[in-house]
């Protein structure tokens, strides 16, 4: 039992940290990762809402008949969506404005879903909701390095604080569009370098 | 001529794909073929016209007079869902053909963002029915266009020499990456 619960601590955080090595919801980690703050704090509302949805869906997964079983997570994951919606917009008003459809559409990222099928219709309620501490705090990490790195190349500052002297020409680039794509896809491949240095297992091909 | 604008603004400009990054999880995942991305842009296409004009008037008669933005999300998803189903139950009755070629994405398109997204877009801008039925359709036409040319792209790639490490879905990102510089050059145009 104990060796299970570790694994499944540390699953999330390496061996499966998305979205590099559970290529899923990739549309956050490329859209709201413009500076290290959003990505922290879209990092963390999923987060929050995996580890709630994976606990919810796993107490109910001897009630929920399995043709409907979709569709029923869906309106779980959707719930747990809203409340993160108005707590955000009355907590972290000015987050929840720059993260703007980003947040509703956490109810899409397939994360969630992912894992609710993948894990929490086959586990037991506690191991689920480490589960999704695990991923979500995986999740949570990869888009702040993905949003840190863009920030810092791409607008010179970390989490708003100037990091760079002032001859320093920020490479505007990285905070648009294609930035994103290009930070992750560089990511990817250097995640491809370490996992065949280390000898491990070659997932994406 | 603002609604020639606004067709132009969500098709190039503001590509949902490439400049909003919605639908990015099916872009990566059935562009392999230029074929199955026909396939694909011509379901989001379709669902993405209905669901918009779906979800827009729910928004506009029941949601806003009644005070009931805070069930957005729940009521979207669950239109977007139901219609999924719906469609394809409708299209496997009336078209044999229309449902052999675009029956197997319909069940991919309710975790695919672009369709939540344009909706969540279309309420947060309170546009009205015309702009929305340009808006919605625009963007999923802009969508379609970057898959498939995403997708020949990829048909490419797969006989060309790739470094081992880049192989896969990183270099698929970078492609991307370098389309959507080339879409930026469309900025002039409208905003």
């Amino acid at each position: 039992m104990a060796n299970t619960f570790t694994e499944t601590l540390t699953a999330g955080l390496w061996r499966r940290i998305p979205p590099f090595r559970l290529v899923l919801g990739l549309c956050p980690a490329l859209a709201v990762t413009m500076s290290a703050e959003n990505g922290l704090g879209m990092g963390l509302a999923t987060a929050f809402v995996l580890i709630l949805s994976n606990g919810a869906i796993s107490s109910l997964r001897n009630v929920i008949p399995s043709k409907v079983r979709i569709a029923s997570y869906i309106v779980i994951i959707a719930t747990l969506v809203s409340i993160v919606e108005i707590l955000m917009k009355a907590y972290f008003f000015p987050l929840s404005e720059q993260l703007g459809i980003y947040i509703p559409l956490i109810v899409v990222n397939c994360i969630v879903l992912g894992r609710a099928e993948g894990f929490a219709s086959k586990n037991p309620p506690f191991i689920s909701m480490v589960d999704g501490l695990s991923v979500g705090i995986g999740y949570a990490i990869s888009l702040t390095l993905i949003g840190s790195l863009r920030e810092t190349f791409g607008a010179g500052t970390w989490f708003g604080i100037p990091v760079f002297s002032e001859s320093f020409e920020p490479m505007t680039f990285l905070v648009s569009a294609p930035g994103a794509f290009i930070t992750i896809g560089a990511l990817l491949a250097l995640q491809n370098i370490f996992s065949r240095w280390r000898g491990e297992k070659f997932i994406q091909g | 001529m603002d609604l020639v604008y606004l067709a132009i603004s969500a098709t190039f400009v503001n590509n949902i794909l490439l400049a909003q990054y919605l639908g990015n999880c099916p872009f990566l995942g059935v562009s392999k073929k230029l074929e199955t991305a026909f396939g694909m842009a011509a379901a989001v296409v379709f669902v993405t016209i209905l669901a918009a004009t779906f979800t827009w008037s729910v928004s506009a008669y029941v949601l806003r007079p009644y005070d009931l933005e805070f069930l957005q999300t729940l009521t979207f998803i669950l239109i977007i869902a139901s219609l999924v189903q719906l469609v394809g139950i409708i299209l496997k009755k009336m078209s044999r053909t229309l449902y052999n070629a675009l029956g197997v994405y319909l069940p991919l398109i309710t975790t695919n963002c672009a369709v939540m997204g344009v909706a969540l877009l279309i309420a947060k801008k309170e546009l009205g029915f015309i702009e929305m039925l340009v808006y919605s359709s625009t963007s999923a036409v802009g969508y379609g266009i970057a898959l498939i040319l995403f997708a020949g792209h990829r048909e490419r790639l797969q006989i060309s020499a790739v470094p081992k490490s880049m192989q896969g879905t990183a270099v698929a990102l970078v492609t991307a990456g370098i389309m959507a510089l080339a879409f930026m050059g469309f900025q002039g145009m409208a905003s």
